[in-house]
């Protein structure tokens, strides 16, 4: 990709990363966030954190399956976009919704596992965020940065967990996510066994 | 002094706002699809409806503005988003309209709308609404004691329940069509009541709210308002009034028996499994308050409960 190309890519991905943000504070300053702004903003920031999350994972089977290098490029960008979105998601709920009534929201992180695996799952991508950094990649190693950031997969099944559970029975959205979640997860499961085969008919040969 | 819905909405600005409706109207026939969302923001201005104020029945909160009391509605009739029942609304058709109200009592009947109007003298009542998902609005509707029509049909000793069942027809309730991964309720909606919570003086069967005819999205043509109980055992748009010798089934019990019970009287010390009960968010308030037992009805319906354990029945 030309130089351009990706000064290009990187406006259009930062201008669709900034947009659910965008809308939440066009939708203030118009009074038209709901007639329950609070709830509506939490689930519109709980939906960019799991889209982002899920844009995320599927950089590397997008890249497995067309070959192209560029979309890992953006890995880091959509990563540590995803936190924000969890960050602002959590902090609504604290400071909004709950008003730092610690107590009440002690009890439901211990009392609704919907809650606890939300909890959970942005927990897990603090590490991340916090080696998100070259210079940390370099001074924690790539294979172990590399196994430590392992921890997305669950922090997104999590995500998709907590969606799932909280939501009404009857939306299809948590599952929709689930299932692309799936899907990229199956991707690099296939990868993985292909390259193991790999190698294990390289050391078959060789012997 | 106190602040009342009628102080600020005056008519002239309901006309105003009919006129807006028109001119949306007449936008969409031309815009599509951005005019068909100017009509769905407007509130209703529907016919006004003549009733009385019950001062012995007014909660002492300011009311609901109509415009969110009309706007963000749980009618899964109509679609599971809260806004669906606004945005779709008009593909009910209220009149003609006929309640049939029958099962364990001496005169069955199905009653004409118009009839069902002038059954008891219409009254206006302000009550709390407090919705399981724990929201809360203040709403004055306008109807009389579901009693006055029971009393009407006679019922048998061997009543002891009364089922309600919304109409069920696709075609008026888009919500009731199969989606792709199936229904979202098993339809028709049913909800119930034991007799003796049917025939409490608070049961208000509801045909109207804010002076106006209720909007289809409220429930039209008629509906219960049962206002010491979660609101979706407030039944809507209600065809059939059925008295029964044993408990019915209701909608949410059958998708989800361990969140939604029959009685499902408002109680903050009981949790729905996925959140606390404990408190509520008034709809136009900033911070949560706490929820009161029975919705702040308690010392008119305790008495119905008496050694039952809610905890159980809840």
């Amino acid at each position: 990709m030309t130089t351009r190309g990706r000064v290009a890519l990187k406006v259009v991905v930062w201008a669709v990363v900034l947009a659910p943000l965008a809308a939440l504070l066009y939708g203030f300053a118009t009074d038209t966030l709901t007639v329950n702004p609070i709830e509506y903003v939490t689930r519109e920031l709980g939906e960019a954190t799991i889209r982002l999350l899920l844009a995320t994972l599927a950089l590397t089977p997008l890249r497995l399956l067309s070959g192209w290098s560029w979309p890992i490029t953006l890995r880091r960008l959509l990563g540590l976009f995803a936190f924000f979105y969890a960050v602002l998601h959590f902090s609504v709920w604290i400071v909004l919704d709950h008003f730092f009534d610690w107590r009440t929201m002690g009890d439901d992180v211990l009392k609704r596992p919907w809650i606890t695996v939300g909890v959970t799952a942005l927990i897990l991508l603090i590490p991340l965020a916090a080696t998100s950094t070259t210079g940390m990649i370099k001074r924690l190693g790539g294979r172990a940065w590399r196994r430590l950031h392992r921890l997305v997969y669950v922090a997104a099944v999590l995500g998709c967990l907590h969606y799932i559970w909280l939501a009404k029975k009857v939306l299809i959205q948590p599952w929709v996510y689930a299932a692309v979640l799936a899907v990229l997860l199956g991707i690099r499961t296939w990868d993985l066994g292909r390259r193991l085969s790999q190698r294990w008919t390289m050391v078959g040969s060789r012997g | 002094m106190r602040f009342r819905y009628s102080d600020v909405t005056p008519e002239t600005l309901y006309l105003s706002r009919r006129q807006l409706m028109a001119g949306a109207v007449a936008l969409a026939a031309v815009g599509g699809e951005a005019g068909r969302e100017a009509v769905a923001a407007p509130p209703p201005a529907g016919a006004p409806l003549k009733a009385t104020p019950n001062p012995a029945y007014r909660v002492q909160d300011a009311p609901t503005r109509l415009e969110a009391a009309s706007t963000y509605n749980n009618f899964y009739e109509f679609g599971v988003n809260k806004e669906d029942p606004a945005r779709l609304g008009h593909t009910l058709r209220p009149r003609p309209w006929h309640v049939q109200v029958d099962g364990l009592c001496n005169r069955p009947k199905t009653f004409d709308i118009e009839e069902v109007l002038k059954v008891a003298p219409l009254e206006e009542r302000i009550y709390g609404l407090r919705c399981v998902e724990a929201w809360s609005m203040v709403i004055p509707w306008i109807g009389y004691p579901l009693a006055a029509l029971l009393k009407l049909v006679d019922p048998r000793p061997a009543a002891r329940y009364v089922e309600f069942t919304t109409l069920k027809d696709p075609e008026q309730f888009p919500g009731q069509k199969p989606g792709l991964f199936g229904g979202s309720l098993d339809w028709p909606y049913t909800e119930g009541l034991r007799l003796d919570e049917a025939l409490h003086p608070l049961t208000l069967l509801t045909v109207g709210m804010y002076g106006q005819v209720l909007p289809n999205q409220n429930g039209a043509p008629v509906r219960v308002v049962i206002p010491w109980k979660y609101g979706f055992k407030s039944a809507k748009s209600i065809v059939r009034i059925r008295l029964t010798d044993a408990e019915p089934r209701t909608a949410w019990n059958k998708a989800a028996p361990q969140e939604y019970g029959f009685f499902s009287n408002v109680n903050p010390s009981v949790d729905h499994p996925r959140w606390s009960q404990a408190t509520e968010r008034r709809i136009g308030e900033f911070r949560r308050r706490a929820t009161l037992m029975f919705n702040g009805y308690a010392d008119q319906v305790a008495s119905l409960y008496t050694g039952m354990d809610l905890k159980k029945n809840y």
